[in-house]
């Protein structure tokens, strides 16, 4: 439901169609960058043990066998790191999402 | 033996601080609204320690540590998915949420399509996720009152008929675990009944570090005495192999760390899987229905990768479905807090999760007799029962230790059993009393529903885990992931991130996935309580067995692919306002959309 009244131009770009598919794109693509490295990591580990099984079995420090480190220990420091860059990420995307719109002469924030 | 005053007098603190705090919170915060606005002035500290707190279950505290110690290193993906799920939230679904303003996905449900009909439908599955939520919290308590009171003999007195049995169907000495089921049910529904126990941020940030504490101190402790994680591993690993390469290659000047002493460990039963298979991927867990449908080794593996593929789904894609996780992104003053909430909750619980495996994998050397108990005398209890060998050298320290983790083992069912109590009798009340039976009742009537709903669903969820002693508590909350996998979801990341989505549309896809998932793993566990004979069906259908108990991986896709097929054909009914309703999902929270699209809706109505 537009609202009828002539807008001033800020408010137009929050409203027009580009700014919202630009806005749905840009975030969508940081998270599918994050969620592809996660995935990778997830999704690879299983493959990793299922086509190289003795390599994965190779002893690390400590005792414990590759796979038995990386997925019981070594897993969350990557997790970790992951959310680390998406937050940091995605919190200037939102400041320069915000910027664009505010650059605007006669900003009315409603 | 006598019932250790240490270990009973640990789990009644527990039990009485846990009450005694939830009242007194209760008092301080009495409104819903108190609730979530209070908690916006809670730093990002308690609140991510309360968030973490709200998440450990009986399934993280004990469940992981029996898994792994039945199955070994299979097992491992639950802690890792259970913590990485939250990044799945977090990258997909938390922000755009919580710039909405739903509190619950009902309230989401509702609000992306103006369908008070759909909010409806939307709260059959917090009844079902919540079930099934609550059945292992039920057998936590089963198990851990059973483990408590092991010493208690009813044989030869009236209660005789009362008393646990072997397999011969002989009396044994013990507790009975239904009347562990029943009294903690009874005690904890009485308790939120009485209107205790409400999501109190400063309770379950209690709870969350009462937890860490009980389960890492004692691993601590065991780690210093008896030798470290890595060593215990090893123990199980074909270590006699390595170290005659090591002979061969290796100048006898560098003694490598495989060629120091093996830990000594005790012998294993018959029935405990052996080390190969347990220290590897693709074991017993995995590979279980392709064993039983008589296929070798080798033909078992692709059975087991798929296996393993539909739990990884069912417990990432189920974390961002809970419906009890996402309540609490609100209680964060804005948008940014929210997301180092996050960061830190996946941080808490990440450190949490390595301890339990190593509960399994001590408990695998050191109490290999657990393996032939079954039920509530099974591994499931080994993070009780584990620390009590250090009786044998140090006096009383083990059952000091014991007794620090049966308090954390009750921290962690009560704090979970009371907090799906709350949030399965609230739709209750709420949604199906207040919304579809009486829209004109009074708050005073929907108070008096509350209390009544409470004795309802705690009297069934305390019924249901009385029979579900024979099975895993861990496995059992995994199928509570896979049915939020495959309902919540699709539900939440079709609807913000597609702007093509239908109500009918979301609603049979969330139907249609949600319920298959729900009789697919019914199915599995009816049969594995031997209520409907399957075994030889499954011998022959290894395949089937694994899609039924693991029904994510074909769920999860057709609930998405079914949405997509009936929001094209429902084309004409995408809400008309569907760019703003985008824009309030997706613009940054500083642009203020919200508020505005609040006021145009008002004007609308």
């Amino acid at each position: 439901m537009q609202s009828p009244e002539t807008e001033p131009s800020a408010s137009d770009v929050i409203h027009s169609e580009a700014f919202l598919q630009s806005l749905m794109r840009r975030q969508l693509r940081l998270s599918i960058a994050c969620a592809a490295a996660f995935l990778g990591m997830l999704l690879g580990l299983p493959l990793a043990n299922y086509f190289a099984p003795e390599w994965m079995a190779t002893r690390v420090f400590g005792g414990f066998t590759a796979t038995w480190f990386l997925l019981g220990i070594g897993f969350f420091p990557a997790v970790w790191l992951i959310s680390w860059i998406f937050i940091r990420r995605s919190i200037a995307l939102e400041r320069a999402e915000v910027e664009e719109v505010e650059r605007r002469p006669d900003t009315r924030r409603r | 033996m006598t019932i250790d005053p240490w270990i009973l007098s640990f789990s009644l603190l527990t039990v009485v601080a846990t009450i005694w705090m939830g009242f007194w919170a209760a008092r301080k915060a009495r409104t819903a609204s108190d609730f979530f606005v209070a908690g916006r002035g809670v730093s990002v500290g308690w609140n991510a320690s309360a968030i973490s707190g709200e998440y450990l279950s009986a399934a993280s505290f004990m469940g992981i540590a029996g898994m792994v110690m039945s199955s070994g290193y299979d097992a491992l993906w639950y802690p890792v998915c259970y913590a990485c799920g939250y990044l799945f939230l977090l990258l997909f679904i938390a922000g755009p949420l919580r710039r909405f303003g739903a509190y619950t996905i009902p309230d989401f449900a509702e609000g992306r399509y103006d369908s008070p009909v759909f909010r409806k439908v939307a709260v059959v599955f917090v009844l079902f996720i919540g079930f099934f939520y609550t059945m292992p919290q039920m057998k936590g308590a089963g198990t851990t009152l059973a483990y408590i009171f092991q010493a208690v003999d009813l044989r030869g007195g009236f209660l005789e008929f009362l008393a646990p049995r072997d397999a011969a169907g002989l009396a044994q000495r013990g507790f009975p675990y239904f009347a562990g089921v029943i009294v903690v049910g009874a005690v904890i529904t009485l308790n939120v009944a009485l209107g205790g126990m409400k999501g109190i941020t400063l309770v379950q940030a209690f709870q969350y570090w009462l937890k860490m504490f009980a389960i890492s101190v004692p691993i601590f402790v065991l780690m210093a005495v008896h030798g470290h994680y890595g060593r215990h591993v090893e123990a199980n690993t074909p270590v006699w192999k390595e170290r005659a390469e090591a002979s061969m290659q290796a100048p006898p000047t560098a003694p490598s760390s495989s060629m120091a002493p093996l830990l000594a460990r005790a012998a294993l039963p018959t029935n405990a899987p052996p080390d190969p298979a347990w220290v590897a991927p693709f074991g017993p867990l995995t590979t279980k229905s392709a064993k039983a449908a008589g296929l070798s080794a080798q033909e078992a593996r692709p059975y087991a990768l798929l296996y393993t593929y539909s739990l990884i789904i069912a417990l990432v894609c189920g974390t961002a479905g809970l419906p009890h996780i996402l309540v609490r992104f609100y209680t964060n003053p804005d948008g940014v807090a929210a997301k180092r909430t996050t960061m830190w909750v996946m941080i808490l619980i990440g450190i949490f999760y390595v301890f339990p495996p190593v509960f399994g994998v001590l408990g695998r050397n050191f109490m290999p007799e657990l393996y032939a108990g079954t039920g509530a005398r099974g591994t499931d209890k080994i993070v009780l029962e584990l620390p009590r060998i250090l009786n044998e050298r140090h006096g009383v320290l083990g059952s000091i230790l014991s007794g620090i983790t049966c308090a954390g083992a009750f921290a962690a069912f009560m704090s979970t059993f009371s907090g799906l109590l709350v949030s399965m009798t609230g739709a209750l009340a709420h949604d199906v009393y207040g919304r579809i039976f009486r829209p004109q009742s009074s708050a005073a009537d929907r108070m008096r529903m509350f209390k009544v709903f409470a004795w309802l669903i705690g009297g069934v969820a305390t019924l249901l885990g009385c029979f579900v002693e024979p099975l895993q508590i861990n496995f059992m909350v995994g199928q509570a992931f896979a049915i939020a996998a495959a309902s919540y979801f699709p539900l939440l990341f079709m609807s913000v991130w597609w702007r093509g989505m239908t109500m009918r549309g979301a609603s049979t896809g969330m139907l249609a996935g949600g319920i298959s998932a729900v009789l697919a793993v019914s199915l599995t566990n009816f049969s594995d309580l031997g209520w409907i004979q399957l075994k030889p069906f499954w011998a022959a259908h290894p395949l089937l067995r694994i899609l039924c108990e693991q029904p994510a991986i074909w769920a999860v896709p057709g609930a998405i692919l079914l949405m997509i097929v009936i929001s094209k054909l429902t084309r004409r009914d995408v809400p008309k306002d569907i760019r703003m309703k985008m824009l309030v999902l997706h613009a940054p929270e500083a642009l203020g959309l919200k508020q505005e699209y609040i006021r145009e809706h008002e004007a609308g109505h």
